[in-house]
């Protein structure tokens, strides 16, 4: 069992939770999740690591809300209980393989859409943590939904932000940042995209044009996170792999983002079945 | 003639997960234990992978002395309620009974699975803990092979702790070998808390190699030796054109699914689609396994398998109860293209016939491709039963494991030593998909060379 020691809403539906998971926060690094047991019936959920405290052994992670098991998830509160926490799973970024030497000249550009802010938090900070340069991109609906905007700005980087409604930042999409940051003479080594598939998708096709080398964060649908069931295969560069074992993260321009997606909706019928048996959600 | 045993009959059993062997009742048991003829050459023995005296064991059976038939037993097997139930015994023990050549061989694995629910029910103590020696053993995967190492070195005085990547204990025989075949709460779970009562403690959530190294083991948290009993999860796909399409499944996504999570009652939350017409492509135990559950979900099921049925390597009894519950099979048939819709569904197969020619070395028949004979038939279901290979993690995050060209990890075939100082390892992640009975028997003489180490090991 591992307890809830802190709750946030960051936004309407998406929730910060602080669990007590020592062993895991132990070992956990950047670019790494966990896989989630809420209670006796529930489904295993992959969820990214967001932050960790080694010291009081806490893990952060983001939920945000969309189905069944989030929707349970986004109703438990501090002091309760998660009955399974499994992790750290995947492999960590590729630059926590770097030293500070390699790593020193580098120049970093972080895209994030909705939700995926959070799983570029911990990756951003580790290399702000090193003096590495980083520019981060974060794109959302409307100003509400932009999360963790002050907490990456307190790691020492510029924050760009754009919403499709114009609310915050610039009218328009996280694509038409880059596009700008880049004819403004901005040079990138790389860059992260972490958020909605279509999304990776697109900034992938503009950087490939570009010609920036991109990672991606892949959210494949898993059962058991540990190479096991296959439920996660993906084809990066005409080859199949498990994003669980050999990701989360691929090279952006080698993904089959439109297999992601159809492989993604597998289970849409069922999962509505399931949203409207488990009643209505009213976490929020 | 074998004293028959009681099944559940088709209609109910396709419509449940219940078991379908019923198993015998004492006096069946005594009545079948009466047909051995004790014979001298005793091929049973012999033919036994871990080599249970059989003629003994059934000896106190003929004398209702049940206790003494489970002292014999758990000499040599430690989980006789599970091994009894899934052995292939007509390639073991009762492939060597004499009684076989002319008749029908004396039922050993229900005789043997009888005895192990005997235990099992009457909350028998078969164990004589040695006194504690307080140094601490590391087992790492609780599938039958950690399982068997974990309760010989408990029996042994050692304190055991097993690490599980998986939420619940067991290995394949709780995320994969269905509840039809072997009950969970009845039989695993009840060997589970045997296993705490010999005080050995279970860290489930623990992915080794992950969550902590094998290394931490030692230097950390002060464990002085590691079994390593991963097993051999990571399925293997066709490489065929259309495998990632929405639909197809390896046996182990569909089995963990219904098994492990449950999928297939509604308060589960777990989702488990399965369409009309099912192809399972396979024909061992894991095959028959998806089959039969897929027919228990309501579809019709198809084994499309590219040998006949006489080289199928799923047990004899699997094969039968399949074919009882209306699976159909498709041998000589070898599937080239899955083809899906525009959604990426699965619609159908592109199929291939087969004939088989010559031999290979180990003696099996080789498939060939009849030229020309491509056809294509609808289903919306594919799941693939084409074996696996042993989990990557450990292998993949310690350099100083040894692994061979089949990713299985290098070990001295006698004790299980591996490359690595104080790190023993067997089961399937040593062998490669194998069966339980050998993965129980690689634990067993794991934890022997582990307490040999140990002793030896002055400090
Ligand atoms: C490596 C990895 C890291 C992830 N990190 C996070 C994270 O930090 N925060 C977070 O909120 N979510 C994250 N996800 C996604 C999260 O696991 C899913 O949103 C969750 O499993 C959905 O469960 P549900 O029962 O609530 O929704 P469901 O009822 O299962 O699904 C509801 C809808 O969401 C879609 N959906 C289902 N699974 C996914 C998915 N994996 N990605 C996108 N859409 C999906 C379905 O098609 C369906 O339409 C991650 C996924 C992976 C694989
Ligand atoms: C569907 C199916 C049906 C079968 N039917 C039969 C049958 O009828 N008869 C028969 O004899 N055999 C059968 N087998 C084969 C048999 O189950 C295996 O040979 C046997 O389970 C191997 O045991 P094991 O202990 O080596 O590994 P497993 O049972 O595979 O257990 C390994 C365990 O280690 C865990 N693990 C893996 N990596 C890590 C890690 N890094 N850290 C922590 N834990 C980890 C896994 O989660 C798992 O629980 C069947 C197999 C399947 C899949
Ligand atoms: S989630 Fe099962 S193999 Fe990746």
């Amino acid at each position: 069992m591992y307890k809830i020691i802190e709750k946030n809403f960051l936004a309407e539906n998406i929730v910060m939770f602080k669990i007590k998971a020592p062993m895991v926060a132990k070992s956990a690094k950047p670019g790494q999740f966990v896989i989630v047991r809420i209670d006796e019936k529930g489904e295993r959920i992959p969820l990214t690591i967001c932050d960790y405290d080694r010291s009081l052994g806490t893990v952060s992670i983001v939920v945000q809300v969309v189905g069944a098991s989030t929707c349970k998830m986004a109703k438990l509160n501090q002091g309760d209980y998660i009955l399974d926490f499994a992790g750290p799973l995947g492999n960590a970024s590729e630059f926590v393989n770097l030293n500070e030497e390699e790593l020193k000249n580098k120049k970093y550009l972080f895209v994030a859409g909705g939700v995926g802010a959070a799983p570029i938090y911990p990756q951003v900070k580790y290399l702000r943590q090193l003096g590495v340069y980083c520019d981060v991109i974060i794109g959302a609906r409307s100003k509400e939904l932009v999360i963790l905007k002050e907490d990456i700005e307190k790691l020492g980087c510029r924050v760009y932000i754009s919403t499709d409604d114009g609310s915050l930042g610039i009218r328009g999409r996280v694509t038409d940042l880059v596009k700008k940051l880049v004819e403004e003479g901005n040079t990138y080594d790389e860059v992260v995209a972490i958020g909605p598939v279509v999304m990776m998708k697109f900034v992938s096709m503009l950087t490939k044009e570009l010609n920036i080398k991109t990672t991606v964060s892949l959210n494949s649908i898993m059962v058991d996170g540990t190479g096991m069931c296959g439920a996660c295969r993906v084809t990066v560069g005409g080859q199949t792999k498990f994003t669980c074992t050999d990701g989360p993260e691929f090279d952006g321009h080698l993904v089959d983002y439109d297999e992601v997606i159809k492989r993604q909706n597998m289970f849409r019928d069922e999962e509505v079945r399931r949203m409207h048996h488990t009643s209505e959600c009213s976490c929020f | 003639m074998r004293v028959p045993v009681k099944e559940l009959k088709v209609e109910e059993r396709i419509k449940c997960f219940d078991e379908v062997c019923l198993g015998y009742s004492e006096e069946e048991a005594v009545l079948e234990a009466s047909r051995c003829l004790n014979c001298k050459s005793a091929n049973c023995v012999k033919k036994c992978p871990v080599g249970v005296d059989i003629p003994k064991f059934i000896e106190y059976i003929k004398k209702r002395e049940f206790e003494k038939a489970a002292e014999i037993i758990f000499k040599y097997n430690s989980l006789p309620s599970i091994c009894g139930r899934v052995c292939p015994q007509e390639i073991q023990c009762e492939g060597g009974c004499v009684l076989g050549k002319k008749g029908e061989a004396v039922a050993i694995g229900k005789l043997e699975r009888f005895i192990g629910d005997y235990v099992l029910n009457n909350d028998i103590d078969v164990f004589k803990k040695e006194p504690k020696k307080n140094k601490k053993v590391a087992v790492v995967g609780s599938g039958p092979a950690g399982l068997s190492c974990a309760s010989t070195l408990a029996i042994l005085g050692y304190d055991v702790t097993i690490f599980e990547a998986l939420h619940e204990a067991g290995g394949v025989l709780v995320y994969g070998i269905p509840e039809f075949r072997l009950p969970k709460e009845k039989i695993v779970k009840k060997e589970i808390e045997n296993l705490l009562k010999l005080g050995v403690e279970i860290k489930t959530n623990v992915i080794v190699g992950r969550t902590v190294t094998l290394n931490q083991l030692f230097d950390e948290l002060g464990y002085e030796a590691v079994f390593i009993g991963t097993g051999a999860g990571l399925p293997k796909f066709m490489g065929i054109k259309g495998e990632n399409a929405n639909g197809v499944y390896s046996a182990n996504e569909f089995l963990t699914r219904a098994n492990l999570m449950r999928a297939f009652l509604d308060e589960y939350d777990t989702p488990l689609k399965i369409g009309k017409r099912v192809a399972v492509i396979g024909g061992g135990n894991v095959a028959m396994d998806a089959a039969r559950t897929a027919v228990r979900l309501g579809a019709e099921v198809h084994i499309i398998y590219r040998r006949t049925e006489d080289e199928m390597p799923a047990r004899l009894e699997e094969i039968h109860h399949a074919k009882e519950e209306g699976v159909i099979f498709d041998v000589l048939t070898n599937p080239v293209e899955i083809l899906a819709d525009e959604n990426g569904w699965v619609k159908g197969m592109v199929l291939r016939k087969m004939e088989l020619k010559g031999v290979d070395e180990s003696g099996r028949r080789i498939p060939v491709e009849v030229e020309g004979s491509d056809y294509v038939e609808e289903f919306d279901t594919v799941i693939m039963a084409i074996g696996t290979v042993p989990n990557p993690i450990i292998s993949y995050t310690t350099s100083e494991i040894k692994i061979n060209n089949k990713r299985c990890i290098v070990v001295e075939e006698d004790t299980g030593k591996t490359t690595m100082e104080g790190v023993y390892a067997g089961g399937d992640a040593v062998t490669g998909a194998a069966t339980v009975i050998l993965a129980m028997g690689a634990g067993k003489r794991a934890a022997y060379a582990i307490d040999h180490y140990l002793s030896n090991n002055n400090n």
